[in-house]
């Protein structure tokens, strides 16, 4: 089903797509965003924007894609179940695409526990396998989630789900993710790729259920500053394998923030040369905005295809 | 079971500060079993009650009675005359008994001394652990007889999330993730492809929604 | 009592109530129970009562549990000369002490 996401058509036509991510600040200006989409623009195919990341109130993700949009990148605003019922979530989808947001990632959304606010009661009438289907069902059938039929103006999304191939049970991350296939997802970006081995053996897995030919698998990958953030993540997010080698080769660069970044081509180039299903890499530089358009360049990916 | 747990004596009093008699209702169903409000909390709550107003040089009279269930009206019958002298009654039943007893007993000042806090069991002597959201359309039987609804701390009907590790769930290393044990179970059944079965949406109008659920047996019904 | 495992929480609040200055409870020395875990027990139901005591502000110092076996004489004089001295320097007991107390009628 085209849509008009540009996203889309480059996936579509089998151009190796890259996305990054831009996270919402905790204060009501755009102006630190514009910033970081005019530095991204040129190097990008579209950006992610953050839907209250962690569970930190933060300036809205839907109206941070107006933002995005304005400074001429594509969004891919992302939508998780934590904080809406099925009633704001298609409120706000809509809303979204009168606005010119044309891709969605549907998330299940971090606990509530991690945030700032970690008194407050999460929502979860929906999963994230749902919200993909109710997408498609709003899209391609032209109904609301009730089965109430929208009689004009349906909003189209080009839909994106995540899968995390380094949470478990390993076996079926790749089951879970063929399941979001079939719910109706579109494409996929993977959590942040540091264990090279397990995203290949999760690989091969996609490609023996055939699931790499039914979807656009984008590849997350992340910069990493220093040992110290490698470190926090192999110690406190759940969900993340940072191996102990990549800490240590970062502890004895003699530039750190060089040796991360390389490290980040490095695995760009490996897994576009080497792993096959992958369609794209998705760049997700915390708080490093600026370092992706050297990333993208380094990694012979610039420019980006132009796309009407 | 319902599982409550007392809150604290400080809070209670706070309550009944004014008060000069007091009634305590333990209740020998629920709370008694979870060691919060049946027979011997209530007199330990009341000999607690009258030591810190003494203290306070504002003494308290105390009554105690345990109703066999305060959840279930031929039961606090007996309360009537009991209730007459009183300026307060304190509940230690779930929330049930509380509103069945402020119901009964219109004039009078019926306070919680329980916080009730989930249903479920005891998973060793001393300790309990929710097992049912009450969600009113049970799923057990696609879920290998584990509660997503509660276990899961997104209550996700086709887990696992992205934040299962190691077994656990990513809220805590000392919660298990209710969707590895799905999958363990399922897998040991042999059923692991119901798993790829897309789980609808949840009617929550089954559940928590728009007022009070009702369950009517009319067979049992009398008159 | 037969065992220190059958201390009732509400006993050792009694006590209070009636007037005691103070209370302590004995046990077998740990690992002796004739019941096993009696003795562990009767000291964990004693710490609950003086959680409950230092809630309520009457204080958890004047209850104690000590372990000891028949056959220690003198460790158990030693034990009733420490308690007397702590509940002395405490003072009476602050319900019997409070000029316009009454007592509090059970139910
Ligand atoms: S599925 Fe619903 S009824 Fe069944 S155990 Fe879970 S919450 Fe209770
Ligand atoms: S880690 Fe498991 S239990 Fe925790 S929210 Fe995710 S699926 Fe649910």
């Amino acid at each position: 089903m085209k849509t008009e996401s540009k996203l889309q058509q480059i996936l579509d036509n089998g151009q190796f797509g890259v996305t990054a991510e831009i996270g919402p600040p905790k204060h009501s200006s755009s102006e630190g965003m514009r910033h970081h989409a005019h530095m991204l623009k040129e190097h990008v195919d579209a950006t992610n924007i953050t839907d209250n990341q962690t569970a930190i109130v933060r300036l809205s993700s839907i109206a941070a894609g107006v933002h995005i949009l304005d400074s001429g990148i594509e969004p891919i605003v992302q939508m998780t179940c934590r904080d809406r019922n099925r009633i704001a979530m298609q409120s706000d989808l809509m809303g979204a695409y009168s606005l010119g947001m044309r891709n969605v990632l549907c998330l299940s959304g971090d606990h509530q526990q991690f945030g700032n606010h970690p008194t407050s009661k999460n929502v979860y009438d929906v999963d994230s396998m749902q919200l993909i289907q109710l997408l498609r069902r709003m899209r391609d059938e032209k109904k609301f989630f009730s089965g109430e039929e929208i009689k004009e103006h349906e909003p189209r999304f080009f839909i994106g789900a995540v899968a995390n191939p380094f949470a478990d049970p390993f076996e079926y991350r790749v089951a879970r993710l063929e399941k979001k296939v079939e719910a109706g997802a579109e494409f996929i970006q993977t959590q942040c790729i540091f264990d090279m081995e397990r995203f290949e053996r999760f690989m091969e897995m996609v490609r023996a259920r055939g699931i790499d030919e039914r979807v656009h698998i984008l590849a997350g990958v992340t910069p990493l500053k220093g040992w110290r953030a490698a470190k926090y993540i192999q110690n406190n997010v759940s969900g993340m394998i940072v191996p102990e080698e990549l800490v240590q080769r970062l502890k004895s660069a003699e530039d750190p923030k060089k040796e991360g970044v390389n490290i980040c081509v490095e695995q760009i180039k490996y897994i576009k040369e080497n792993i096959k299903g992958v369609h794209g890499v998705h760049i997700m530089a915390i708080a490093w905005e600026e370092v992706v358009p050297e990333i993208v360049e380094r990694c012979g990916l610039y420019p980006r295809p132009k796309i009407n | 079971m319902i599982i409550a747990q007392q809150k604290p004596v400080k809070d209670i009093a706070a309550m009944i500060s004014d008060c000069n008699k007091v009634l305590f209702v333990g209740c020998a169903g629920c709370v008694t079993v979870c060691l919060a409000g049946g027979e011997k909390e209530t007199e330990i709550l009341a000999s607690s009650l009258r030591i810190m107003r003494k203290l306070e040089h504002k003494p308290i009279e105390t009554v105690t009675f345990t109703a066999t269930r305060q959840c279930d009206p031929e039961y606090i019958v007996a309360l009537d005359n009991m209730v007459q002298e009183v300026d307060a009654i304190v509940s230690l039943a779930c929330g049930v008994g509380v509103q069945y007893l402020a119901e009964r007993f219109k004039d009078k000042w019926v306070v919680p001394a329980l916080d009730t806090k989930f249903i479920g069991g005891a998973t060793e002597h001393g300790v309990w652990e929710e097992k049912c959201g009450l969600c009113g359309d049970c799923v057990l039987h696609l879920t290998g007889g584990i509660c997503p609804i509660i276990r899961c701390s997104k209550s996700i009907l086709n887990g696992p999330c992205g934040g299962s590790q190691y077994g656990k769930c990513e809220i805590s290393k000392d919660v298990d993730c209710a969707w590895q044990l799905i999958y363990d179970r399922m897998t040991a059944l042999g059923k692991l492809d119901k798993l790829m079965e897309i789980q609808p949406p949840k009617d929550w109008t089954k559940s928590r929604d728009g007022g009070p659920r009702r369950a009517v047996r009319e067979d049992v019904m009398i008159g | 009592m037969p065992c220190s495992g059958t201390i009732d929480h509400r006993v050792i609040l009694h006590a209070f109530e009636d007037g005691a200055d103070g209370v302590f409870v004995a046990g077998c020395m740990e690992g002796d129970c004739h019941f096993l875990k009696g003795n562990i027990r009767g000291k964990k139901r004693v710490q609950y009562v003086k959680q409950i005591l230092d809630e309520i502000g009457f204080g958890s110092e004047r209850v104690e549990f000590f372990n000891l076996s028949a056959a220690q004489g003198q460790r158990f004089a030693e034990i009733v000369k420490e308690m007397t001295e702590r509940i002395m320097q405490l003072g009476p007991n602050p319900l019997t002490s409070n000029p316009d107390g009454k007592e509090g009628g059970i139910a």
